[in-house]
């Protein structure tokens, strides 16, 4: 019989072995084998989806989880296909992602950046997520894509505006589909000159977040390069529900437009104020008072009830788009389609955008014969694709921006339903939206080195 | 001038807001010495009623139109409300207009019922416990109560409009002299300032002029006394309880076409409210009234840009600036009664 003999210093030091490597995140003890983060060895990869299930963005959240599931179900060849039959590229067979079938895991962010981390944290360490996506806020995306770069898997982002995700917060790991603060502006200021003329003065409600401070940004430039002036740029607390009070002083400031730079909750209530003020009705210089909301969403149009009708504002893609724009935007037919058939109401922009973010992700890893983000990645930067409802799009390599083109709305005056509470006024080319990838507004970052996790 | 009496009608109108619900919450502290976490849930509640009597009234029936297409290119479902049917579309349409004011009739009772459920169901168990297992259980009651609010009606604000002829907004300028337009007041808000002196009023008046107030106040000043006497004084309290969730109720109704409800609304209330009953001093009715009305006008003033300029930020913190100040200056509060809240 062999005796032990057991130390102090021998008990401690295998201790601490033990301990660092419990301690050691599974992705990195996962990566340590296969070259890469979570790399999938049966025959299901796993994908997580973080959306805001709680919290003042849960319906939005809910609109994204229903068009994640309708994207797993086409890839592993159920339903109808969707955009899958409208996507130009062919790399996807309806059999999962390279014959893998795909399964899915959901997280709640919360809309706080930690809560988002965590849930994407623990999706990938404890569940195997390969690829994460998701989510209703610029602070929740610019959180986790830094978590997925340091994590080392991709990265695609759900409804993310701010200009800082693809600037100065871009990973090489991550990837946006959505349009962002700088492009709503570029649509947005020509209508606005069109409609409104081009001797205004505007006064702006700020979200004092990153989202509202590069939408300000964003807006005041374009509209200023067009003849505007701005009166006023005032912040409002995140937690504001009654504007009122920053309302009040609009009245009389000499401001005929006032740019709500606001979402969500904020929107609708800031909104909902200004028009119990009377300023849709008011004159100032002459003019017509008018009301811009920079970035519209469906669910807000509801919120905000008759408050909405004739406001304007930009979209990343709407529901109709195909029906009153054309064959441009194909793909938007099939995936109200099948949205509409599963769950029956259209599809959210915030679906359209985590819809085609997953088959994204599954055709670059179809197209780049591996689930390493590496090689994702580089099938991703400098994409070309179209079919997806948004018309001919180019995921560029410098930033990981995807461009394309941009919807101007507006309010509708006499909806005919609850789901037409918006109406097109313009689509602004692709063309008319690109900046330059060093553009001011989008500096102080760089994407970095692709991390697989190894 | 103009925007220093703009501010202080909004102050006024935030005030009235502040001062509904730290009315009920320091009614149910000064009667059942309980901290109420869950009292911002029944401003909510009350404005979920306004909600529900919307729905209610345009409950409807479908009719199949072929001639028009729904969006997957079905002929669509023409929807028609029953009480535009059953009354004709003027008579019919006018009832729906109203309903956020028809709602008061159904809350009142509701937020009794929901008051008197709350208060025998749960929290009487909590009344000799410490004052952080109250605040403990109120605030997951609240959380509850909002999470169940959302399974129904979603996380999305819901507008609910105020009736036609209240939609505008009342030239002040005009009446007091200015040019047109300079101040203006929407006529909503008006009509919850005024909505919100007459509940007060009517509290007080219920409280000072009745046998049952008087009772009240006697128990709430010295509630062994008054049991000796044969007086049954926990039915009263339970009672108070109710008409305090009546109070917040009825604030939450009347709030719906100000601000879009969603079942968050009762937590934005509830930190500042609290912040109001400990300035106004702990279980004093007239503290929070004045309380609710000083820091509403102060926090509208704050937001002016003139004030922001000198001071950047002070929106965001006049509110727990004040409440430190006078918590120093007067621990107990403006109207606060010694021996609260100081065992």
């Amino acid at each position: 019989m062999s005796k032990m003999n057991l130390t102090r210093r021998g008990v401690l030091q295998t201790g601490a072995v033990a301990g660092a490597g419990l301690a050691l995140p599974t992705y990195l003890s996962a990566a340590a084998h296969s070259g890469f983060t979570n790399a999938p060895t049966g025959d299901t990869v796993t994908l997580g989806f973080n959306v805001p299930q709680t919290g003042p963005y849960a319906d939005e959240g809910a609109d994204e989880l229903r068009a994640f599931e309708l994207a797993v179900e086409h890839l592993n060849g159920g339903g109808d296909g969707g955009m899958l039959n409208t996507f130009s590229s062919k790399a996807l067979e309806g059999n999962g992602i390279m014959g893998k079938k795909v399964q899915y895991v959901t997280g709640d962010t919360q809309t706080k950046s930690d809560a988002a981390r965590a849930s994407a944290k623990s999706m990938i360490e404890k569940d195997g997520a390969i690829m994460i996506s998701g989510g209703s806020s610029s602070g929740v995306a610019v959180a986790v894509q830094g978590l997925c770069q340091e994590a080392g898997v991709i990265f695609m982002a759900g409804l993310t505006h701010s200009n800082d995700t693809t600037g100065k917060d871009k990973k090489a790991n991550g990837f946006r589909h959505f349009f962002n603060a700088y492009m709503s502006a570029a649509a947005l200021a020509p209508v606005l000159k069109n409609l409104y003329g081009d001797d205004r003065a505007a006064y702006h409600l700020t979200a004092d977040y990153t989202w509202g401070w590069t939408q300000q940004e964003s807006i005041q430039a374009a509209t200023e390069a067009m003849g505007w002036s701005t009166i006023n740029d005032v912040r409002t607390p995140l937690a504001a529900t009654d504007f009122s009070s920053y309302i009040a002083p609009v009245l009389n400031s000499g401001a005929d437009v006032l740019v709500l730079n606001h979402y969500g909750g904020n929107m609708v209530n800031s909104l909902t104020n200004a028009v119990q003020f009377g300023l849709r009705d008011k004159q100032v210089n002459g003019k017509n008072f008018e009301i811009v909301v920079p970035l519209y969403s469906e669910l807000m149009a509801k919120g905000a009830g008759q408050n909405i009708k004739g406001i304007v504002g930009s979209q990343n893609w709407d529901w109709k788009l195909e029906n009153q724009m054309g064959d441009r935007y194909a793909g938007t037919n099939a995936f109200v389609q099948s949205f509409g058939t599963k769950y029956g109401f259209p599809p959210s922009q915030a679906a359209q955008t985590c819809y085609a973010q997953t088959l994204l992700y599954a055709d670059a890893v179809a197209r780049a014969g591996s689930f390493n983000p590496c090689a994702v990645g580089e099938a991703l930067a400098g994409f070309e694709f179209d079919g997806l409802g948004n018309g001919p799009t180019l995921y560029r390599a410098d930033d990981h921006q995807c461009f394309k083109d941009v919807l101007v709305v507006r309010g509708a005056e006499d909806p005919s339903d609850e789901f037409n509470l918006v109406e097109i006024v313009e689509v602004t080319p692709a063309e008319q939206v690109t900046y330059d990838p060093e553009h001011p507004m989008f500096a102080g970052g760089a994407l970095g080195e692709c991390n697989p996790g190894a | 001038m103009d925007a220093i009496l703009l501010q202080l009608l909004n102050g006024l109108d935030k005030g009235s807001a502040y001062a509904l619900i730290a009315l009920g919450l320091t009614l149910i502290f000064g009667t059942l010495g309980v901290v109420n976490f869950a009292h911002g849930a029944l401003f909510m509640i009350g404005a979920f009623c306004a909600v529900t009597m919307q729905r209610f009234l345009t409950l409807s029936y479908e009719t199949i139109d072929e001639t028009k297409k729904d969006f997957l290119g079905n002929p669509l479902k023409v929807s028609s409300t029953y009480v535009e049917s059953w009354f004709g579309p003027n008579i019919g349409s006018t009832i729906i207009d109203w309903a956020v004011p028809i709602a008061i009739v159904m809350a009142v009772p509701v937020m009794i019922a929901i008051g008197f459920v709350m208060e025998r169901g749960l929290i009487k168990h909590f009344y000799k416990r410490p004052h952080a297992d109250q605040i403990l259980v109120t605030f997951g009651l609240a959380i509850v109560l909002q999470e169940i609010i959302k399974y129904f009606y979603g996380a999305n604000p819901i507008p609910t409009p105020a009736p036609d002829m209240f939609r505008g907004s009342f030239d002040f300028g005009v009446l007091l002299g200015f040019d047109p337009n300079a101040i203006i007041y929407p006529y909503w808000r008006l009509v919850y300032f005024a909505f919100s002196a007459i509940i007060i009023g009517a509290v007080f008046a219920f409280l000072q002029f009745t046998t049952f107030g008087m009772v009240v106040r006697a128990g709430m000043a010295d509630r062994e006394t008054v049991g000796l006497l044969g007086i049954n004084i926990d039915k009263r309290f339970t009672i108070m309880f109710g008409i305090a969730a009546a109070v917040a109720g009825l604030a939450g109704v009347m709030y719906a076409p100000i601000n879009s409800p969603n079942y968050h609304m009762g937590m934005d209330f509830l930190v500042l409210s609290f912040v109001v009953v400990v300035v106004g001093g702990m279980g004093s009715l007239p503290g929070a009234v004045l309380a609710g009305f000083m820091l509403g006008i102060l926090e509208s003033f704050a937001s002016m840009n003139e004030v922001k300029d000198l001071l950047p930020g002070i929106d965001q913190i006049i509110i727990y600036v004040v409440a430190i100040i006078i918590l120093l200056t007067r621990p107990r509060g403006l109207m606060g009664r010694k021996g609260v809240m100081e065992e």
